[in-house]
């Protein structure tokens, strides 16, 4: 008993710091935003109670709330599998052997790890000008490119594009899952004549699904979260005509420019469960096609 | 003698094929290898000509710079950082300092918090250890825009609003679950003899964690270091909604300034600004480029 309460005094001593910042950082913040989604706060006065009020608004009138839905959905379901593609794709052309490997890895990261800083976003809003370097491009091969940042209907590829662009951590990825894969399975499907199509989707496919599978909610869910570019491109309110009303930004606009802290918390809540149910459905469907080494016996 | 030579021309022959095959497919070999090349370059410059023509644009003069897509200044406009640094009413002196303070004092705080926590999940056994690293697991998946309301409202009753303590405190707390998880991977891989070793010689829990465990996990507490220094420096939305003087300002927000002037004329001195602001986090990736990859195929950081 002596030795029992010694141990765990251990043990929790260590997890304090931890224990405090997810009680005081994650759970309690998790469950007051629960209790504010409930009420009507704008931070002068204090929070009043009005039910389901919130809710009922969100879904039966707010035409901006569907509206960030809808912008929130097309980049995702674009951005993730064009991303985990290339990604893929990148990743095969360097697995097998090839020369100066270590500095194309590292050109092809660069831009993850500086696609998250405000320079490049600010880059991105110039590059996509009207005048700027991408029609400029365009009209060499003679094509006169539209108004990306004012015409609402490209307005979020210039966004799809800056998620493509920093494809670098999923291709590390799969990168260390093809090294994984045994190569005397491919020297059997070369004795087989199988052809390159067919060695993809009976070897790679298969073997390297658990990576895939992790990346894809891995990216799916930063999908979901990703902020910084939508809010610097649009000018931090989501135009032209709402195209870049990221979740995100509206949920930052309903709390910070309009005070209305109790329907942010809300939408807020709105966007956990979203996230959360996509990730279940993820690993739900996983279980047809995702399998692991040690499940196959 | 006859005999000999007709019994070695087959031999010979046999030889030549082989030798014809292998050059045949070594010949093979050498094109895919020069096309995977060819595929290779043509993306890696795809890839980084916007950051050239960055850099190219913050040393032009700004009537140069939109639709001009050389990555060569005709002429070389080095003002176009002495005057960007003193563009604003303030000085970036004052915004690489904000950001360095609150990027120092964060980095320390999670490689510290994030480092006794993933000890507790690698190396002690206590009550409801695989409930906690559930919870902590769960944590990745939460927005952090979920839980900002409630402590921007928590932090504006403790008057931190306007101060650096809401950047800062959390990061003492173990808040990114990445870096405990990249950890625990690492600890685990640790022989654990050296602990039961170290217990023998009498050693507390503490000790072995200090002197054992951190010491032969450099590689690990370096790559949640570089990237615990990259977020915090690149973080946006914290400062945005917690900063709110100028004179507090940290780079993103300044660059950010920079960019919302309607009367932007002055496209040179942000790329100016825009270069300086990444060019730690660069230089970083040279220095620590084998640790960062190595760090993203262990854990699947970001």
């Amino acid at each position: 008993m002596h030795k029992f309460i010694r141990r765990n005094i251990a043990g929790y001593a260590f997890l304090l710091p931890w224990l405090v910042g997810f009680l005081l950082l994650a759970i309690g913040p998790i469950l007051a935003s629960l209790y504010l989604s409930f009420t009507k706060y704008n931070v002068i006065n204090p929070p009043r109670w009005i039910g389901l009020d919130n809710y009922v608004f969100m879904f039966t009138m707010d035409d901006r709330f569907r509206k960030a839905l809808s912008v929130t959905f097309t980049f995702v379901a674009i951005s993730v599998p064009a991303k985990l593609c290339f990604a893929l794709a990148v990743a095969m052309v360097l697995d097998k052997g090839i020369r100066a490997i270590g500095l194309y890895r590292a050109l092809f990261y660069l831009p993850s790890i500086l696609g998250g800083s405000i320079a490049v976003a600010i880059l991105w809003r110039q590059l996509f000008n009207y005048d700027g370097v991408i029609n400029a491009l365009l009209r060499t091969v003679g094509i006169e490119g539209p108004y990306w940042l004012a015409d609402p209907n490209y307005s979020l590829w210039t966004l799809v594009v800056l998620a493509v662009w920093q494809f670098g951590s999923p291709m590390l990825i799969f990168l260390a899952g093809l090294r994984a894969i045994p190569q005397d399975l491919y020297e059997a499907a070369e004795i087989d004549a199988a052809g390159p199509v067919r060695t993809f989707f009976a070897i790679t496919v298969p073997l390297l699904a658990p990576v895939i599978f992790f990346n894809l909610v891995l990216q799916m869910i930063e999908a979901f979260k990703s902020f910084s570019g939508a809010f610097i491109i649009s000018g931090g309110t989501g135009a032209p005509l709402d195209s870049l009303l990221f979740y995100t930004v509206y949920l930052f606009n309903e709390a910070f420019s309009f005070l209305r802290m109790g329907y942010a918390s809300a939408l807020a809540w709105v966007l956990l469960i979203i996230i959360a149910a996509f990730t279940a459905i993820a690993f739900w469907t996983s279980k047809y096609w995702v399998h692991y080494e040690s499940q196959r016996g | 003698m006859a005999d000999a030579t007709l019994a070695a021309a087959p031999l010979s022959n046999t030889r030549e094929i082989a030798r014809a095959i292998w050059a045949e497919k070594a010949k093979r070999a050498r094109r895919a290898a020069l096309l995977k090349h060819l595929f290779l370059i043509g993306c890696s410059l795809i890839m980084i000509y916007p950051l050239l023509w960055m850099v190219a644009s913050s040393l032009k003069p700004n009537n140069q710079i939109f639709g001009d897509l050389s990555l060569w200044p005709s002429e070389f406009r080095w003002d176009n950082y002495t005057s960007g640094w003193n563009g604003m009413s303030v000085s970036f002196s004052t915004f690489f300092a904000n950001s360095l303070f609150v990027t120092v004092l964060s980095v320390i705080g999670n490689v510290l918090s994030c480092s006794f926590a993933a000890y507790a999940f690698a190396r002690l056994e206590f009550t409801g250890k695989n409930i906690w690293f559930a919870l902590m697991m769960m944590t990745l998946m939460i927005p952090y825009h979920v839980v900002l309301i409630p402590q921007y409202l928590t932090f504006l009753n403790l008057g931190w609003v306007d101060t650096y303590l809401p950047l800062i405190v959390p990061q003492f707390l173990a808040g990114d679950a990445f870096f405990i998880f990249l950890m625990v991977q690492f600890f685990r891989q640790l022989p654990r003899e050296l602990d039961e070793a170290a217990m023998i010689d009498g050693c507390s829990a503490f000790k072995i964690y200090w002197a054992i465990i951190m010491p032969l996990s450099i590689p690990a507490i370096a790559t949640a270091a570089i990237f615990s220094f990259i977020w915090t420096w690149d973080d946006f939305l914290g400062p945005l909604v917690y900063l709110n003087d100028v004179k507090d300002y940290t780079v993103p927000l300044a660059l950010r300034m920079f960019n919302s002037q309607d009367s932007v004329t002055q496209y040179g001195q942000m790329f100016a600004m825009s270069v300086l602001s990444i060019l730690p986090i660069f230089v970083f990736f040279i220095i620590f480029q084998r640790l960062i990859i190595r760090g993203i195929a262990m854990s699947g950081l970001k």
